[in-house]
């Protein structure tokens, strides 16, 4: 556990619960960000522009704490790019049949309560961490 | 314009967050999905850090008849647990656990400019797309 950030972790996350919570009072909407992006494809209409403005600020917050710290905001990616490939093409078509990712049905959907948001979420963290056990454990060098 | 001020703020705090927070690094996610491993709890305190926030959040939203905007506060109606909901989320599931990216983590991480963020981050499009295409919505 040697990498263990738990004061981080709890400012970052109060961090994007305000996010949802300024999203959710100022504008009526769910911070779900497969929503928002999936909202975005063909779409047109009233709700593009706030959007396409949420996705760039997510990015340009991000880049704000890599200028700031660019420890903090390192990252390191073990797939390859046959394997990042096949999981974004996952992700990306399982959060639109499921209605929801770890933002929408976990910190939004969790907090109201939502059966559907519960079931969602227990599905989604016990397949990864199944996934990642068959992944490192068994097929895997054991790292 | 009330709409496109909190969606940009909101957007912007969301996307500190998850880089303070480390959440944007796929290497700490799987350190979290691993619980056979070298397990690191931090995910769990994220996602306290948010529902400390969110739980308030939403139960003030209920007693509000709008939000800033005049927009109408637009909680998901839903109730039914079916076979779209349970086989999506496996699927995401799936794609999280071998990779270590979910959407928000995936956006944000194109701030880091690195090739295989965007790679990742075109396929999830594209998986949307494969979805929108197969369901007509």
């Amino acid at each position: 556990m040697e990498n263990f950030t738990p004061v981080s972790g709890a400012i970052g996350g109060a961090m994007i619960g305000l996010a949802a919570a300024i999203l959710l009072h100022g504008s009526g909407r769910i911070a779900g960000i497969s929503g928002i992006l999936g909202g975005l494809l063909g779409a047109g209409g009233k709700d593009t522009w706030w959007r396409l403005v949420f996705i760039l600020g997510l990015v340009g917050g991000a880049l704000a704490v890599g200028f700031a710290d660019p420890a903090t905001a390192a990252i390191t990616i073990e797939a390859s790019w046959p394997v990042l490939v096949l999981a974004g093409l996952l992700v990306g078509f399982g959060t639109r049949l499921g209605n929801g990712c770890t933002s929408g049905h976990g910190v939004c959907g969790l907090a109201r309560l939502s059966q559907r948001s519960i079931v969602a979420t227990a599905v989604f963290f016990a397949v990864a961490a199944a996934t990642v056990f068959v992944m490192r454990h068994v097929m895997g060098g054991g790292a | 314009m009330i709409r496109l001020l909190t969606a940009g703020a909101s957007g912007l705090l969301f996307g500190a967050g998850l880089a303070v927070s480390s959440m944007m690094n796929p290497a700490k996610v799987i350190g979290f999905l691993d619980f056979a491993g070298n397990w690191d709890p931090t995910l769990a305190f994220v996602m306290a850090g948010a529902l400390a926030v969110t739980v308030p959040a939403f139960r003030l939203a209920k007693a509000r008849p709008e939000a800033l905007s005049g927009d109408s506060i637009a909680l998901p109606r839903r109730r039914d647990i079916d076979a779209r909901l349970v086989g999506g989320a496996a699927l995401f599931g799936l794609g999280w656990g071998i990779a270590g990216f979910c959407p928000g983590p995936a956006l944000a991480a194109l701030s880091t400019g690195l090739p295989e963020v965007s790679a990742f981050a075109l396929a999830m499009l594209a998986g949307m797309g494969l979805y929108k295409l197969a369901f007509r919505e």
